[in-house]
């Protein structure tokens, strides 16, 4: 059992004095909270929203679609098991800043390397502990997700009333391009499965060998979880990620059987530019889309995307399944969603250029759009994350069906 | 999909008395099950023998029989009201056991009954350990590795494979007894050899020992579209080795990951499809290795438990409501989330605080009994706390269980240690070892090891608890330390200055004042700490940081993302309050806290009714409980709940927040009793009977004073503060006396003494008396008969409501003495005369409310023995027997209805006797003896009601799982005093055809009046001996008296087998006259069943 020697902010300051620094939070709208400081020394920016998950918060943090923006975790005791290897959604840190009601400084699971504070220190995110985090969530609820500072450490450099004037003049995170930072420089390959934590077990309770690799897939990076990658590969498919600028001519000559459009940060509009990519491609190969690439095939079929009050962040969300009437209980991280022209339309045909689509899953808290699919084409898309990491495996089942939509392409 | 029109009549089964491991949580579920089924229009047919629930209220079912849960009782009761279902999985083990039967029978089968919820093939699939296993591992899911061996050869190469410890059990032993752990290969072929030995079937089960792993448990719910959510994850304080409901308990889960937790929830998932439970609640238990993750399945319950209970009130979640719909078949995304009232059930809770439970036990009332924590469950309640922080919520559920202990305080004399003073090196082994076992101290003594430096590793590997939880634990003890230690520092500097005054006398060191309340420190246990008292504590606080007092979070199963409803709240130092208390017209109703033996289901219901009848007032109710158990603290019983410690501090802050116009503290037992003091003095006003009227009936002096005033009568008595002083107060009032130091309640250390020798080992075993607590020495009055009075009054009439005569002689605890309402051989004279007297007393004591007094009866008179003015243990009994809502009228006359104005004047004539049962728990302890006396050691009651008190008596028996033979042979071995009335017992048995053997003395003494009787030898006279026949179950009914400590222990084995083989067994004579009545009226009539709604028309 190795145990972390970092002082504890109840050891008292000639003990542990690096930790108990004050630190500020200080929102565009004027409300300023005092925490202590955690992670990394310095000043950080974003949008805050909170997160009402109770497991995965390495996952949230390494998670590309948090660009942007500084996380709140409505649950109470963060790092608790702290930092494994294995649980990175990609490279590197995303979020700008973290927001906790209290750290653990000593993790507690077999796996664990680090400790929270250490990995937030290391990949230089500026946290705060010791917030009310519920008085805030329920803040954010009323008055809407905002922009946001953390302050602490030598970078303190004025009041209260400065970081809120800082804060309000941070620039919206709609319709900026914040993929454009986050997607891939150049194009590489993946090939690691879920390994031991599989997803998908047959009624057995064991994991199917993974299928022979049959199918090779292109994936649009747009800030992709590599939790989709992985779950690629374990449907047996080759996968090749691609920046989000690349064309439909060069995804053509990489002559994939699918195409996939990941999940990423912000809003839709910022990516505009791919979207007459995918429209080149929509009926040529089956494309399948999570989150912010739901979004963007979204407005390619002509549809329009709008910002949620203080967005889905969460692992319970309960999604109904239109065709089936079943409910499954999705992992959700979107402040945008796209909508259907009318609400009938998500019982019957919505009609494009590029053949018919249906909605296939909607929200059962507030009737968002979350699914998908071409009635003519092979498309299925959805707003919430099957590939979970974190968040319930429900919806694994997506994946099976890309598979099984390139499997009758080839048919 | 929406409900079943199908169905129009439903059978619903409860579980009975409380016992340890069933207790309120049933009544929980059953009273959500019958509200909502109601509601959803069908006819509820209900069974429970417990009076004492809300569940069985005649409102609340259509149909309500209070009747013994036997196959042959829901048989009749199924061919008398045919229902279309039954829903097995409200009623915990008991109901699902009944339902086992009835399906094997074929009962189910005639009579056209469904089972909804669960069928006979997934509760099998569930409760079959072999089956279990099997079902588990089609599904992939792991389950301890465990082989059956015949020999030792195949022993010895199975352990190869499962290594140490290791688990040797012999197969098929009754009741599951005989494992033992083997560390060593010496013990493991010494137990192996002794299991194959022991098995009837000369087969033994070597397992894989799991103790130390982390323990789980999965609150899962499936509807008929196989939607599945789990509601919440708990994770256990306590590592595998000790019972779930015996460890202290976590929510949400600390230390998983998201993969391991969502390889967890997976596996719950897959279960449940597998095991098959069509809907509703489940609940399963899973152990993980610390090491390496390895996770197995332990086992899992395929219907709403105490887990769901505890998880519903842990998230706002209402399990067994929603459970109930989903059995008639509406599914998860059709009924709506009753707290956001926007979104629908089909959801998981995120929860953004932390929940723990603590369990209590009474192993002190238990001589014998073993206080080791073991696979075994021994805790008879719980209390809940939630906080912002595991610590916060660790140390209120502390305070909320009323063991005397306001924190995490030092059970060493630490408490004022800091690293660097002096130590005992004995003392520090003292706590090594005690942390050693599992004991209920242990958290206690795990916080000293951590003052006195052992590191975390060594307290680790002594205790299994997982390393995050020590280190919250550290984090206190730290807090404390440098508490302490400021305190040190200012004490040098104080001259008579205050304390507090000194120490936070700048806003850095007001800061450690804040976080000591963040982090969930009571005045209290601060006052302790800095040899201040609490008011002083509170009173700095008050003025000092105003802006830092107490707030109020909304329980909301969302973490904030939506608008809650609910008002569910508990107290926490944060940001803001969202208690947002009204103006209305309001009452605050303290509830009982965690179940403890005399203090139970009885109260919750009267708090319950409370709030029913001030609702239907229109006056809006504020409910202050922690036990997580009950019918009180489900979130629409009252109009605002505050899940709080029933402690000074945290009750006067929900004063202070809600200011009601008044408090009921006379419904939940001594604990809100407590607090009428403080509350008073606090200016809160106390409704119906005052402090002072209180404390007249509790202080002894100023009750001898009542008495004589009333020209009353009450034993002979006295107080005394030395050995010579209590020998010559003994003398004075004559032996027998009843002895007990007077500051413990419900008749702890309480003893009859018959000569002065047996009092000096009375003072020497229990060496408390002291100046300030004397001894209280009673006269005891012999071959009295106990009577229980329960009165209500609104100030100017009095009605007694009950008067119940105790079958058992005075002596015994009335808590623990079978009664018969109306009594079943008093006299009328006598029974004019004790309603005369109960009337007198109220009067004089201006009671508004109720009111309970004890009676006891020699020859033509009539003793008071207490006067309690408050709500009794009885009140839902008489008010089931008589078919009078006895708490209702008495809140409604506390807030100034009268009686008459209530159309309550008088008692109605009833035909009916109902007799009350008590339930004890002497298997699950270890070897204590059964023996009744004057402390109260049962953990719940149960009710039998019919036209004759012989039927009603059967009847309660059968419902306390005592099934009276109606042939065969009978054992007695009665104390020298008892004889005489063993005769016409031993007359009346030879009439009804049974066969008589007794014990020389016995035998002789029937002989010589001309009885059949066959002599047998005692234990100490040679083979074979009445031990020998019990457990060849050549006997079906024991009757067993005793006189003197000595023969205690001779005759110890002749009860402790006959409660093991489960063969009905009396200890006195009383008891088995009325067992012969009750015999002699099932030979003469067959049984009849009737509900409650009969028996009280409207």
């Amino acid at each position: 059992m190795a145990w972390n020697v970092i002082s504890s902010p109840l050891m008292g300051e000639d003990e542990g004095e690096g930790m108990t620094k004050k630190a500020i939070l200080a929102l565009a709208d004027g409300t300023v909270l005092e925490g202590r400081a955690l992670g990394f020394e310095g000043e950080a920016s974003g949008e805050v929203v909170f997160n009402t998950a109770m497991t995965g918060y390495q996952e949230i943090l390494t998670d590309p679609s948090y660009k942007g923006q500084m996380v709140l975790m409505t649950c109470p005791h963060i790092g608790n098991y702290g930092i494994s290897p294995e649980d990175n959604e990609s490279r590197r840190t995303w979020a700008e800043g973290f927001i906790v009601n209290e750290a653990s400084r000593r993790p507690s699971n077999w796996r664990s390397e680090l400790s929270l504070h250490e990995y937030l220190a290391h990949h230089q995110i500026v946290g705060i502990e010791g917030i009310d985090t519920r008085f805030l969530t329920r803040h954010l609820r009323t008055h809407g997700s905002q922009a946001g500072i953390i302050s602490h450490g030598a970078g303190v450099n004025g009041s209260p009333d400065d970081l809120v004037a800082k804060a309000k003049a941070l620039p919206s995170i709609s319709e900026q391009d914040l993929v454009e930072t986050v997607t891939c420089n150049s194009t590489y390959e993946w090939n690691e499965g879920t390994g031991a934590w599989p997803q998908r077990l047959n009624a057995s309770g064991q994991v199917d060998p993974v299928p022979a690799r049959r199918f090779h897939v292109v994936v649009y990076d747009f800030g992709v979880k590599q939790n989709i990658l992985r779950r690629l590969v374990d449907e047996g498919c080759t996968v090749t990620i691609v920046p989000a600028s690349t064309t439909a001519e060069t995804v053509r000559t990489l002559n994939p059987d699918g195409v996939f459009l990941s999940n990423g940060p912000g809003d839709p509009e910022g990516v505009s530019y791919a979207v007459p990519h995918i429209q080149a491609l929509l009926g040529w190969r089956p494309i399948m889309g999570i989150c912010l690439g739901h979004q963007v095939l979204g407005l390619a079929l002509g549809l329009s995307a709008y910002k949620l009050k203080f967005g889905h962040h969460g692992a319970n969300h309960p999604v109904m399944d239109l065709r089936s009437g079943k409910v499954e209980i999705t992992s959700q991280n979107h402040n945008f969603a796209v909508r259907l022209p009318s609400a009938e339309e998500h019982k019957s045909l919505l009609e494009t250029p590029w053949g018919s689509f249906q909605a296939t899953h909607v929200s059962l808290n507030d009737q968002c759009l979350e699914g998908l699919v071409g009635t003519t084409v092979p498309v299925l898309s959805v707003q919430y994350h099957p590939e979970a990491s974190p968040g319930p495996h429900d919806s694994s089942y997506l994946f099976n069906q890309f598979r099984t939509m390139m499997e009758q392409a080839h048919a | 999909m929406p409900k079943r029109t199908d169905l129009r009549r439903i059978l619903l089964i409860g579980s009975g008395p409380i016992v340890i491991g069933q207790a309120c949580e049933f009544d929980y579920s059953g009273t959500q099950a019958c509200k909502t089924l109601k509601q959803e229009g069908y006819e509820v047919v209900l069974i429970n023998s417990n009076p004492a629930t809300i569940m069985t209220d005649p409102d609340l079912a259509d149909r309500t029989y209070i009747e013994p849960i036997t196959v042959e009782v829901v048989a009749r009761i199924l061919e008398q009201e045919r229902p279309e279902a039954l829903l097995p999985t409200m009623g915990g083990q008991t109901a699902l056991n009944v339902t086992m039967r009835l399906h094997e029978r074929g009962l189910l089968e005639k009579y056209n009954v469904q089972l909804i919820g669960a069928n006979y093939e997934a509760i099998n699939k569930a409760e079959d350990r072999e089956a279990f296993k099997r079902a588990m591992h089609t599904i992939g899911v792991d389950t301890p590795l465990s082989r059956l061996i015949r020999n030792r050869e195949d022993a010895m190469s199975f352990l190869e494979i499962v290594g140490f410890p290791a688990i040797v059990r012999p197969s098929f032993t009754l009741g599951g007894s005989g494992g033992n752990i083997a560390y060593n290969r010496e013990e493991f072929e010494r137990y192996v050899d002794w299991a194959l030995l022991t098995s009837p079937v000369g087969e033994a089960l070597i397992e894989r020992s799991l103790i130390g792993w982390k323990e789980y448990e999965l609150e899962v719910m499936r509807d008929l579209n196989d939607n599945v959510v789990i509601v919440c994850p708990i994770e256990n304080f306590d590592a595998m080795g000790i019972h779930t409901g015996d460890s202290i308990t976590v929510a949400p889960a600390m230390t998983l990951t998201d993969k391991e937790y969502q390889r967890m929830r997976d596996a719950a998932i897959r279960i449940i499809q597998e095991i098959g439970v069509d809907t509703g609640g489940s609940n399963i238990q899973f152990a993980l290795n610390p090491a390496n993750g390895e996770m197995i399945v332990i086992e899992m319950n395929p219907r709403v438990s105490r887990s769901s209970a505890l998880a519903s009130k842990a998230t706002g979640f209402p399990i067994a409501k929603i459970a109930a719909k989903l059995a008639v078949g509406y599914t998860l995304d059709e009924i709506t989330n009753d707290i956001t009232k926007v979104t629908q059930a089909s959801f998981e809770p995120t929860i953004d605080y932390v929940v723990v439970k603590i369990p209590r036990f009474a192993f002190e009332k238990f001589h014998g009994s073993n206080p080791i924590l073991t696979t075994q469950m021994k805790s008879v309640g719980e209390a809940m706390a939630l906080g912002r922080t595991f610590k916060e919520a660790f140390q209120k559920a502390l305070r909320s269980l009323e063991i005397d202990r306001c924190g995490l305080i030092s059970l060493n004399g630490l408490d004022q240690y800091l690293p660097g003073d002096e130590l005992d090196s004995s003392l520090s082994e003292r706590v090594r070892t005690a942390m050693q076992v599992a004991h209920p101290d242990r958290p206690w003594h795990i916080a000293d090891g951590l003052r006195i430096n052992i590191s975390k590793d060594e307290i680790f590997a002594a205790t299994h608890v997982d390393p995050w939880f020590l280190d919250q634990l550290e984090e206190l003890v730290l807090f404390e330390q440098r508490l302490l230690n400021q305190a040190r520092i200012h004490a040098r500097e104080i001259a008579g200055g205050s304390m507090l005054d000194e120490l936070f006398d700048s806003p850095a060191e007001l800061e450690l004042l804040k976080d000591a309340k963040r982090l969930g420190f009571s005045d209290q246990r601060l006052a302790q700490l800095l040899d201040v008292t609490p008011a002083a504590v509170r009173t700095f606080r008050r003025d000092h940081l105003p802006a830092n007092d107490v707030t109020y979070s909304r329980v909301d199963t969302c973490a904030a993302e939506f608008e809650a409803f609910t008002p569910y709240l508990y107290s926490t130092y944060g940001h803001e309050c969202e208690a947002r208390p009204t103006d209305q017209e309001k009452v605050v109703i303290l509830g009982g806290g965690p179940n403890r033996i005399g203090q139970g289901i009885e109260f919750d219901y009267c708090c319950v009714h409370a709030t029913l009848a001030l609702r239907e007032l229109g006056i809006e109710t504020i409910m202050v409980n922690c036990n997580p158990e009950t019918v009180s603290t489900d979130y629409d019983t009252s109009d605002r709940l505050y899940f709080e410690p029933l402690v000074e501090e945290d009750v006067l802050n929900v004063m202070e927040v809600e200011r009601p116009m008044g408090v009921v503290v006379q419904f939940g037992g001594q604990t809100p009793l407590k607090l009428a003091l403080p509350l008073a003095r606090a200016g809160i006003p106390i409704l119906g009977t005052s402090p002072d009227a209180i404390d007249r009936a509790e202080d002894r002096e100023r009750f001898s004073e009542l008495i004589t005033a009333l020209g009353l009568r009450q034993p002979r008595n006295g107080a005394a503060r030395s050995g010579e002083e209590a020998y010559a107060v003994a003398s004075r009032v004559g032996y027998p006396v009843i002895v007990r130091p007077s500051y413990v309640l419900g008749g702890r250390a309480m003893q009859i003494v018959y000569d002065e020798q047996s009092l000096r080992q009375y003072i020497k075993t229990n060496i408390m008396t002291t100046a300030q607590y004397p001894l209280l020495i009673d006269q005891y009055l012999t071959d009295a008969i106990e009577v229980d009075v329960d009165a209500i009054s609104d100030g100017v009439d009095v009605v007694v409501a009950g008067i119940m005569e105790h079958v058992e002689e005075a002596g015994i605890h009335s808590g623990d003495s079978a009664c018969s309402l109306p009594p079943h051989s008093l006299p009328e004279d006598l029974i004019d005369l004790i309603r005369t007297q109960t009337v007198a007393l109220a009067r004089d004591l201006h009671v508004v409310g109720l009111m309970n007094v004890q009676f006891a009866v020699q020859g033509n008179e009539v003793f008071v023995l207490e006067v309690n003015p408050r709500a009794s243990r009885t009140v839902p009994f008489v008010s089931k027997a008589i078919g009078v809502p006895l708490a209702k009228l008495a809140m409604k006359a506390m807030v100034g209805h009268s009686l008459r104005n209530l159309n309550f004047t008088d008692v109605p004539v009833t035909r009916h006797i109902a007799v009350k049962e008590s339930v004890f728990p002497f298997t699950k302890l270890g070897n204590v003896d059964v023996l009744l006396g004057p402390e109260m050691r049962s953990t719940g009651e149960v009710m039998g009601i019919d036209q004759d008190f012989g039927w009603a008596f059967a009847k309660s028996q059968a419902a306390a799982s005592l099934s009276l033979p109606q042939m065969g042979t009978i054992i007695m071995s009665v104390k020298d005093g008892d004889k005489p009335g063993t005769v016409d017992v031993a007359k009346r048995l030879q009439t009804l055809g049974f066969k008589l053997q007794a014990t020389r003395g016995t035998a002789a003494y029937l002989l010589e009046r001309g009885l059949d009787v066959e002599s047998v030898n005692k234990v100490k006279e040679g083979r074979p001996h009445l031990v020998d026949h019990i457990k060849n179950r050549q006997a079906q009914l024991v009757v067993n008296t005793v006189g003197t400590a000595s023969s205690h222990n001779d005759s110890l084995p002749i009860r402790r087998e006959a409660l093991q083989q489960n063969i009905p067994y009396f200890t006195t004579i009383q008891g088995i006259q009325a067992a012969v009545t009750a015999i002699e009226a099932m030979k003469k009539s067959s049984l009849t069943i009737k509900p409650l709604q009969d028996y009280h028309p409207v």
